[in-house]
């Protein structure tokens, strides 16, 4: 029934635990070995001149850009453009998401009204409206969260719907034999079960999200990371774009990571 | 004796698409107050549907049910309803788990506190109140979920194979351990179950039903002679093995 805590390991167990530390330390090791030898590969081919620096830069050049550009902060500002937009696109979505998705579950009659549309929003490559936004909305930092937005609320919607659909009906029939309400049986089963859902469609939200954003920046062309890599495609310095597309290689992996890390303390909580 | 339940002339039908199911045909039945009775039946006759009316999350198409002499409108607080898992909820600790009909009703104060805690005290569930369901052995979960169900205090209580998720011994121990406590706290129950040994070791009166649409084929009393009756010295009695041969045979079971 308990996790015993204070037990005597045997010399078996230690045996079996250290195998298992020396395999993971292994595959870290190969990781990292793999990195080092692309980007050491990548700086010799171009100093030797088997690949043309300039159009396919250089880890050298990479890290030249970076320090000049931290430099001046133009990094961290552009950098940080990117991240604000994405966290309020993908949290934005995700809580508007959730609600429609309350409210279909709510609402039979219109979650079968709806379905046609969702099917199509969701097959549609949602990128597609950006012109439109811009249009609308205006060449500002608004048009790129509302593209955020719109990448990750239907997919939102149609998640935690079918969460809140699968929740138990037995679970549901328990509370209605103590004479529950419709919102009592949301606030005290439906909604709890399906926070799981809700956080691992989070998961899903930030990459699309920074899609978003990143298309979205493309468009309006002020600043963030999106920004770079179009202005630098244009002005053709490539190093410029290279740098870029690591930083966010690196943003999308720590948001990623972060979102990762709410999700296992909000389940530990539960 | 005095009628708690009375069931008159139910008749219940499904309508889906595909169809319509005749779940229950004209069914009549009395349970008196403090009586333990049993429901048997072939799977798929009705039997939860007869219990979902009772406890009135189920309209019937014909007839009405008298609980306490008034008719059923809706889920009311004399009906307590026990489910064939425990539905205790993972993300609530067990004390929150067993005070949440209270919560639905808006009756959790300081004095229906007071009464659940007693409860948990004496049924050994006290030390553990603060912890999570996943933390508490097959047997304890059960233990805990009659205890949500006696928390708002019901005079009746319905058991919809409440033992059927537990491994045989933990089955027959904590099947032991409602008996005793609804005969302690005076409960009339009405329990559903596939297992005739628990059936008849439990109870006062078995009803069995027909194939579907559910009739009544047959009631039988149950008659145990044995000193200090509990379920299992009932095992032991004389009269068991009569009393599992005829209902066997009544249930009509071809594999
Ligand atoms: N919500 C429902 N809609 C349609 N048919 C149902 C529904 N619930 C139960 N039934 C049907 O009614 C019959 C009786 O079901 P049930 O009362 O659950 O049987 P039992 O508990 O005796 O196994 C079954 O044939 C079942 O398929
Ligand atoms: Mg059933």
């Amino acid at each position: 029934m308990y996790d015993s805590e204070n037990v005597i390991v045997s010399q078996e167990h230690k045996r079996y635990l250290m195998g298992h530390k020396r395999k993971n330390s292994a595959i870290s090791f190969s990781r990292f070995i793999i990195l080092i030898f692309i980007f050491a590969l990548w700086e010799i081919a171009a100093y030797k001149e088997w690949i043309d620096p300039f159009i396919m830069s250089q880890p050298s050049r990479i890290i030249k850009t970076m320090a000049s550009m931290s430099k001046d902060g133009s990094i961290l500002m552009h950098t940080g453009v990117t991240v604000y937009e994405t966290i309020i696109g993908f949290v934005s979505g995700t809580v508007l998401g959730t609600m429609i998705a309350i409210a279909l579950w709510w609402s039979d009659f219109l979650a079968k009204v709806l379905d046609p549309y969702l099917v199509v929003l969701n097959a549609l490559p949602k990128t597609a409206l950006g012109p439109i936004i811009l249009v609308w909305i205006g060449g500002t930092t608004k048009s790129i969260i509302v593209m955020a937005l719109l990448l990750s609320i239907v997919v939102t919607i149609i998640n935690v719907f079918t969460g809140f659909s699968n929740c138990d009906e037995d679970k549901i029939k328990l509370l209605k034999t103590f004479g529950a309400n419709k919102r009592q049986i949301l606030r005290k089963v439906v909604f709890p079960a399906g926070i799981p859902t809700i956080i691992s469609t989070l998961k899903i939200n930030v990459g699309l999200s920074l899609v978003g954003v990143i298309v979205g920046e493309f468009l309006v062309s002020k600043s963030g990371l999106g920004h770079l890599i179009i202005y630098g495609g244009q002005v053709f310095k490539m190093d410029l774009v290279m740098t870029s597309v690591l930083i966010l290689a690196i943003v999308a992996a720590i948001l990623y990571l972060s979102v990762l890390w709410i999700e296992k303390k909000v389940l530990k909580m539960m | 004796m005095e009628k708690v339940v009375e069931i008159i002339d139910i008749s219940m039908n499904y309508h889906t698409l595909d169809g319509e199911t005749k779940a229950i045909q004209k069914l009549n039945l009395d349970v008196s107050n403090g009586e333990f009775v049993s429901i048997v039946g072939p799977s798929g006759c009705g039997k939860s549907t007869l219990l979902s009316i009772v406890s009135g999350i189920l309209k019937p198409s014909v007839g009405k049910v008298m609980v306490n002499g008034k008719e059923v409108q809706g889920p009311s607080t004399s009906v307590g309803y026990m489910l064939q898992k425990d539905h205790l909820f993972e993300w609530r600790t067990i004390i929150k788990n067993i005070t949440i009909g209270l919560e639905i009703q808006g009756k959790l104060n300081k004095e229906t506190q007071g009464s659940i805690e007693k409860l948990l005290i004496e049924y050994g569930l006290y030390e553990f109140r603060n912890h999570y369901p996943r933390q508490l052995s097959g047997g304890m979960r059960q233990r805990a979920a009659l205890i949500r169900t006696l928390a708002t205090k019901p005079d009746i209580l319905l058991l919809d194979e409440p033992f059927s998720a537990l491994d045989y011994q933990t089955r027959i121990a904590i099947s032991e351990e409602v008996w005793l406590i609804l005969k302690k706290e005076k409960k009339t129950a009405i329990l559903v179950t596939h297992d005739l040994a628990e059936a008849i070791s439990m109870s006062d009166r078995i009803i069995v039903l027909t194939k579907r649409p559910a009739e009544i084929k047959s009631i039988h009393e149950i008659k145990l002679t044995c000193n200090n009756k509990t379920p299992i010295t009932c095992r032991e009695a004389p009269e068991f093995r009569f009393y599992f041969n005829t209902i066997w045979k009544e249930l009509d079971i071809h594999v």
